[in-house]
């Protein structure tokens, strides 16, 4: 993919850039909000990761609404220190897609990076996910795999639709809260954990290979090869 | 050199300037304006209805009088009317009429005045003038006429008395005017003095706080007056400005106290891998100084987030949402790792539960009540989750049957960082309890914590939005 960076931080954006490069990305890199403006109009990138305060008289914010006023749907996350629930909302509303706090772990912004590229690609509304010889019918809210039929709660099934449509990527403890509970903080606990538990159960357990596989330090991955 | 917090009362400026200015003084001197003011308009209106109703009637005797004396007069001749005049004159018990006739020639043929007035020359006309009555020197209203023969007839009334009223009258609106100006005056000194010993103490008070003594409150008169409202308005003020503070000194002193440990260990462990030569060691010291900082972050945040739901920002997200699919989706997220522990959750919930607040906050307010219940009862136990409308509350309440909460520790597990001796044991920050209750406190709430016999049992009481969504209040059935 590529992504622009838009980030004053030196050492941030060193280790940001670095990482993103080593996953297989191409990164460009402003460090001020005018020169981001620019890039991120000119160029076509697959996913902008902007910091919220910049130098330069334009900040994240400004910059987004110039951009979104020109018509870019370009997925954006915002990267931020400015943590408090009232500026994530405005993040979000300044037509931000993601919005992660610093501190943050690499794996986490890297997951939620390419989540949004992902998301950028596929428009079409899909009504069926297939992931090796696991199938999902949305419509029939219905789930089988190598032609078994699994039973799912309600809210197994939107944590298996989520690791899904986020087949082959890592997905973090709390994207999947975010996504699946809408619960926008750190739980202290690991609850997540046992759900997923719960849900392998269902839907490895008793087949040929496993397809729901835990990231170490990172979250989880669906995909089919071991 | 910071300038005054208050303007000082007792400053450089001459004592009348400052009386002046004073906001006692204003209020007295309008009283006095209106004091004076009233006075005029009282005397004005006493004399007009006095003396001018004499006036009035005066001239009125005069007329009658004219009409008469010439009808003698067309009756008779002059010597008629001299006569008359005698007469008028001897029956006059009051002493205050006035005759004049004189002949063709001017020479005065009756009456009771020395001369004719040199000023009243005029027929048919109405005089106020100084004269000479029976040799005393006095003031009268005349009415002077010309008779046909030639001769001159003057008939009017003595008002020297009315006169003397009439400055009765005005002396009395004038020293009246006085007195009120004097007593204004007076009221002045006396009014600012009223308000400056009601004042003063707000004054010192406010000046004592900027300079930073934040205990000092603003006393009571007990007269139970607006400066007693006033006085309980900033002292309730002071008192959340003083909750605020103390919350500031509390987070400092928890920071540095119990972020030090975590950050010591940090430290310690990253120095122990310096000294490492194996690589594999090497990498599990890095992995558990970023799960340490992890912790580190996390307790943090959870401060920074207490910190800004005690400053009440959040009141501005506030929305009508259903605390009932809140509470669910809390007991379906918590459900799993309680059934993991060998625990039953149990969600007592109504169809639904209409709250007006902060979705989110009170999510992870009944999600951190849910996450100690599970953490501190022992397997084989239950933890319950219940919520009803009673009356004008929204109660949530979170039992468990664990070991429950010492009565003395209670007070003090909403305390940041305060881990009962009990719980030193189990992994968690302390500061789970002291979000719910700032929690339940942004919403006008409150944390309850009871002995539920056993286990805990954390009651967060809400005010329910008004008015009364449904009049059905009962209870679902502890499942």
């Amino acid at each position: 993919m590529r992504i622009l960076l838009v980030e004053d931080d030196k050492d941030v954006a060193r280790f940001v850039t670095k990482g993103l490069k080593e996953s297989g990305h191409t990164v460009d890199h402003a460090t001020e909000g005018r020169e981001g403006l620019f890039l991120a109009a000119s160029e076509n990138y697959d996913v902008i990761v902007l910091d919220r305060m910049l130098p330069g008289g334009m900040d994240g914010l400004r910059l987004l609404e110039t951009l979104r006023a020109t018509g870019a749907k370009v997925p954006v996350l915002f990267l931020s220190a400015l943590a408090q629930v009232d500026e994530r909302v405005k993040g979000l509303k300044a037509g931000g897609d993601d919005y992660l706090t610093k501190p943050f772990a690499f794996t986490e912004l890297l997951a939620r990076v390419e989540a949004l590229g992902r998301r950028g690609r596929s428009d079409a509304p899909v009504t069926r996910l297939a992931v090796a010889d696991l199938e999902m019918d949305l419509l029939a809210r219905s789930v089988r795999r190598a032609g078994r039929a699994i039973e799912l709660q309600p809210r197994e099934f939107r944590l298996l639709e989520f690791l899904m449509r986020h087949a082959g990527q890592v997905v973090t403890r709390t994207m999947l809260l975010e996504a699946v509970w809408d619960y926008h903080f750190d739980p202290q606990t690991n609850v997540i954990d046992v759900h997923v538990s719960r849900l392998r159960q269902k839907v490895d357990r008793g087949f040929a290979f496993p397809l729901i596989h835990t990231v170490r330090n990172a979250g989880y991955m669906l995909r089919a090869e071991a | 050199m910071s300038p005054p917090l208050t303007p000082s009362l007792e400053d450089g400026e001459r004592p009348l300037v400052k009386l002046i200015r004073s906001t006692g003084f204003k209020l007295a001197a309008l009283h006095a304006v209106l004091l004076v003011a009233s006075a005029v308009a009282l005397g004005g209106f006493f004399w007009w209805s006095t003396a001018g109703y004499m006036n009035r009637q005066t001239d009125q005797a005069i007329r009658t009088e004219v009409k008469l004396l010439t009808a003698r007069w067309r009756d008779g001749d002059g010597q008629a009317l001299a006569q008359a005049i005698a007469q008028r004159l001897a029956e006059d018990s009051d002493n205050e009429e006035i005759f004049l006739l004189a002949d063709e020639t001017g020479r005065i043929v009756a009456g009771n005045l020395d001369r004719w007035p040199a000023e009243a020359k005029a027929e048919d006309t109405w005089y106020e003038l100084a004269l000479v009555r029976d040799g005393a020197p006095t003031i009268g209203r005349i009415f002077v006429l010309d008779l046909p023969d030639g001769g001159r007839l003057l008939v009017g009334r003595d008002v020297k008395q009315r006169l003397e009223l009439r400055e009765l009258v005005g002396d009395a609106v004038l020293y009246g005017s006085g007195l009120a100006v004097l007593l204004a005056g007076i009221g002045g000194v006396l009014v600012r003095r009223l308000l400056q010993s009601r004042i003063a103490p707000v004054a010192a008070t406010a000046s004592a706080i900027g300079h930073g003594d934040l205990s000092r409150r603003v006393p009571l008169s007990g007269a139970d007056d607006d400066f007693d409202r006033l006085a309980e308005t900033l002292n309730a003020m002071l008192d959340r400005i003083g909750v605020l503070m103390q919350g500031v000194r509390e987070v400092s002193n928890a920071i540095a106290h119990d972020l030090r440990t975590p950050l010591a260990r940090l430290r310690g462990r990253l120095e122990e891998s310096l000294s490492s030569a194996d690589p594999a060691s090497l990498r599990g010291a890095v992995e558990r100084g970023i799960a340490e900082l992890d912790g580190i972050i996390g307790v943090f945040q959870a401060l920074l987030r207490i910190a800004e739901i005690e400053a009440g920002a959040r009141r501005s997200a506030f929305a009508g949402f259903d605390a009932a699919a809140v509470l669910a989706d809390a007991a379906d997220l918590y459900g799993a790792a309680a059934d993991e522990r060998g625990l039953v959750l149990a969600a007592a919930l109504p169809p639904s539960l209409p709250m007006v607040g902060d979705r989110d906050m009170l999510l992870q307010a009944a999600a951190n009540l849910l996450d100690n219940a599970i953490k501190f009862t022992p397997p084989g136990g239950r933890v319950t989750l219940a919520a009803e409308r009673r009356g004008s509350e929204v109660v949530i309440a979170v039992s468990d049957t664990g070991p429950g909460i010492a009565p003395g520790d209670r007070p003090r597990v909403v305390e940041r960082f305060y881990r009962a001796e009990a719980s030193r044991a189990t992994p968690g920050s302390g500061l789970g309890l002291a979000l719910v209750q700032a929690v339940a406190q942004l919403h006008g709430g409150s944390l309850l914590l009871e002995d539920a016999r056993p286990g805990l049992r954390a009651i967060i009481v809400l005010p329910a939005p008004e008015p009364a969504p449904e009049p059905d209040r009962a209870l679902a059935p502890a499942a």
